[in-house]
């Protein structure tokens, strides 16, 4: 009898499937960033001398060292902004019928496809001299001279929260969306109103989704330099624009390793204590 | 009194709750409204409200030649890049989806790991490999950086349809005589075919919009859409740019239309 087919497994693939993509990316993905490493080990451009340098430069030059904190503050303020503005939007879609429930996730989602620089340069149109904000006060009375919005870490704030809201709004939706609404009943039932509902049954059944979002959207605020350039002008400097010129212009690549290798652990020290924090609240949440 | 009390601590938060979700909404969407408004100009700057309307921005689009050919580059690009990610990255979902081994997981985090890590620092360590084993930057060049940064939208949404599956259409197919293939084409993929295009539509648009990697692989002659964009917006504000913005708004929003229909791509993203 033909067991061996029967005992075979229908219902899974082989991994050999997979190792297609897997040398592409130990060619194109893994080889070069362990290349990245190699070469910010690197004292001198031509690579000849071994040593710790670039890092040694980078951690005792307040410079560089203030460009790396003002980047992972950025991240914070953007993160903090997305988190208040996305949180209520994601318990509205809660609230409302099948068709604004799609309006409400479509208008979230245009940003998400919508290309960045289009994106960014809305908010020149926006906060610029002769922006709408400007525009508005003035004609209002409140202003006689224009504020000076665009270049400001208030413009790279805001701007960049709008760019990165649906990275936080999506997963607060699914989260919301898989608390049992009967819990909401029973808090208030039991005598709970409806702040005290929130913060103590809601948001604390939610953290998953706010850990995933917050994880998402620092991430890509902190690398997002298209925003932070055009935005934050010349005079802000965040560390991609700052690896970019390491880079690109003065041709300096082992210190432009070197910066790389530092931002990617500053993105996995961040990613890595948030999902920490999400595995823990999921033993927390109920799962 | 107290349920006086109730009901005004309950408002008071349905109304904060509501006002904050509006505010935000119109924040999120009031960005593209401007654009779409401030292409219609009549004037030379991006004044808002415009001083008149015309469609003279978009007749200067028409001409523009440096965008075309920047946009048709991009494109080029992007539709490369789809297509290797469909190709490696279904065949990797299939594989890792089901498999509980520790191989698996392990390379599930690899292919998704470029959406975590700047890609700009990819970039330039793409560019330092290439430039070490000799291979100057080309359109080539630019779609293996794409692939690999577009490569893991395909593998999660594919991953996810497959989740979706039920093991015993599989069985089932297997007991009634039907080969893998054969499973595989009439069963398999027909039920994840959305979850593909889903991933393949994510990933054209994050290739069609990418700057950082294309920042250090593009050659020379190689102008691509969002660069030239970026670059024009470093220069002068240009109100070229705005019609070309304006285009590109719309055009996504039909592609999210379509796309919707098609897939029930809000479902995806939220599940």
């Amino acid at each position: 009898m033909g067991t061996a087919p029967a005992s075979r497994d229908v219902t899974s693939y082989g991994m050999g499937l997979a190792a297609p993509l897997a040398l592409f990316f130990l060619v194109f993905f893994v080889a070069p960033l362990l290349q990245l490493l190699w070469l910010s080990l690197h004292n001198d451009t031509a690579a000849l001398h071994w040593g710790l340098g670039q890092y040694i430069h980078f951690l005792t030059d307040p410079f560089s060292l203030g460009v790396l904190g003002s980047t992972l503050l950025l991240g914070a303020e953007v993160t903090a902004v997305c988190l208040v503005l996305g949180f209520p939007i994601a318990w509205l879609y809660q609230r409302v019928g099948p068709r604004l429930q799609t309006i409400i996730i479509l208008i979230v989602l245009l940003p998400l496809l919508t290309s960045v620089v289009v994106r960014t340069f809305a908010w020149i149109v926006i906060l610029g001299r002769q922006g709408i904000i400007n525009a508005t006060l003035q004609s209002l009375g409140i202003i006689d001279t224009p504020l000076k919005l665009l270049y400001t870490q208030f413009g790279v704030v805001i701007a960049l929260a709008q760019v990165q809201m649906p990275l936080m709004t999506l997963p607060l939706i699914t989260a919301l969306g898989r608390i049992d609404p009967n819990l909401d009943d029973a808090s208030c039932s039991l005598g709970a109103g409806s702040w005290r509902t929130f913060f103590r049954i809601v948001l604390p059944l939610s953290l998953p989704g706010v850990i995933a979002g917050c994880t998402l959207t620092y991430a890509a605020a902190i690398t997002a330099f298209i925003t932070q350039s055009l935005v934050g002008g010349g005079q802000m400097l965040f560390m991609p624009m700052y690896l970019y010129q390491q880079a690109s212009t003065l041709q300096n690549w082992p210190f432009a390793s070197a910066i790389s290798i530092i931002f990617l652990l500053a993105v996995l020290a961040v990613v890595s204590v948030f999902t920490t924090l999400g595995r823990l609240s999921r033993g927390f949440g109920g799962e | 009194m107290s349920g006086r009390k109730r009901t005004l601590e309950a408002f008071s938060f349905e109304f904060v709750m509501t006002v904050t979700a509006i505010i935000a909404l119109i924040i999120i969407i009031a960005p593209s409204l401007v654009v779409l408004i401030v292409s219609f100009t009549s004037g030379f700057s991006l004044r808002f409200p415009p001083p008149g309307y015309s469609l003279r921005w978009y007749a200067e689009l028409w001409d523009a030649w440096q965008l075309h050919f920047a946009a048709k580059n991009s494109l080029i690009v992007a539709l490369w890049a789809t297509g290797l990610s469909v190709l490696f990255g279904v065949a990797a979902a299939l594989a890792i989806s089901r498999s509980q081994k520790l191989s698996a997981r392990l390379l599930d985090s690899l292919f998704m790991s470029p959406l975590v890590l700047p890609a700009l620092a990819f970039g330039l360590a793409a560019l330092m490999l290439f430039s070490l084993v000799g291979m100057p930057v080309s359109p080539l060049t630019l779609v293996i950086g794409h692939t690999v940064v577009c490569v893991p939208y395909v593998v999660r949404n594919t991953v996810a349809a497959l989740a979706q599956l039920e093991p015993t259409l599989l069985e089932s197919s297997a007991v009634l005589g039907a080969s893998r293939l054969y499973t595989f084409q009439r069963i398999v993929l027909p039920l994840i075919r959305p979850g593909i295009i889903a991933g393949a539509f994510i990933a054209f648009m994050s290739s069609f919009d990418n700057v950082p990697v294309s920042l250090f692989l593009r050659d020379a002659a190689t102008d691509m859409l969002p660069i030239r964009m970026w670059q024009d917006l470093e220069g002068k504000l240009d109100v070229t740019i705005a019609a070309l913005s304006s285009v590109l708004i719309i055009a996504t929003v039909a592609l999210v239309a379509i796309m919707e229909r098609a897939t029930g791509l809000s479902r995806r993203l939220t599940n």
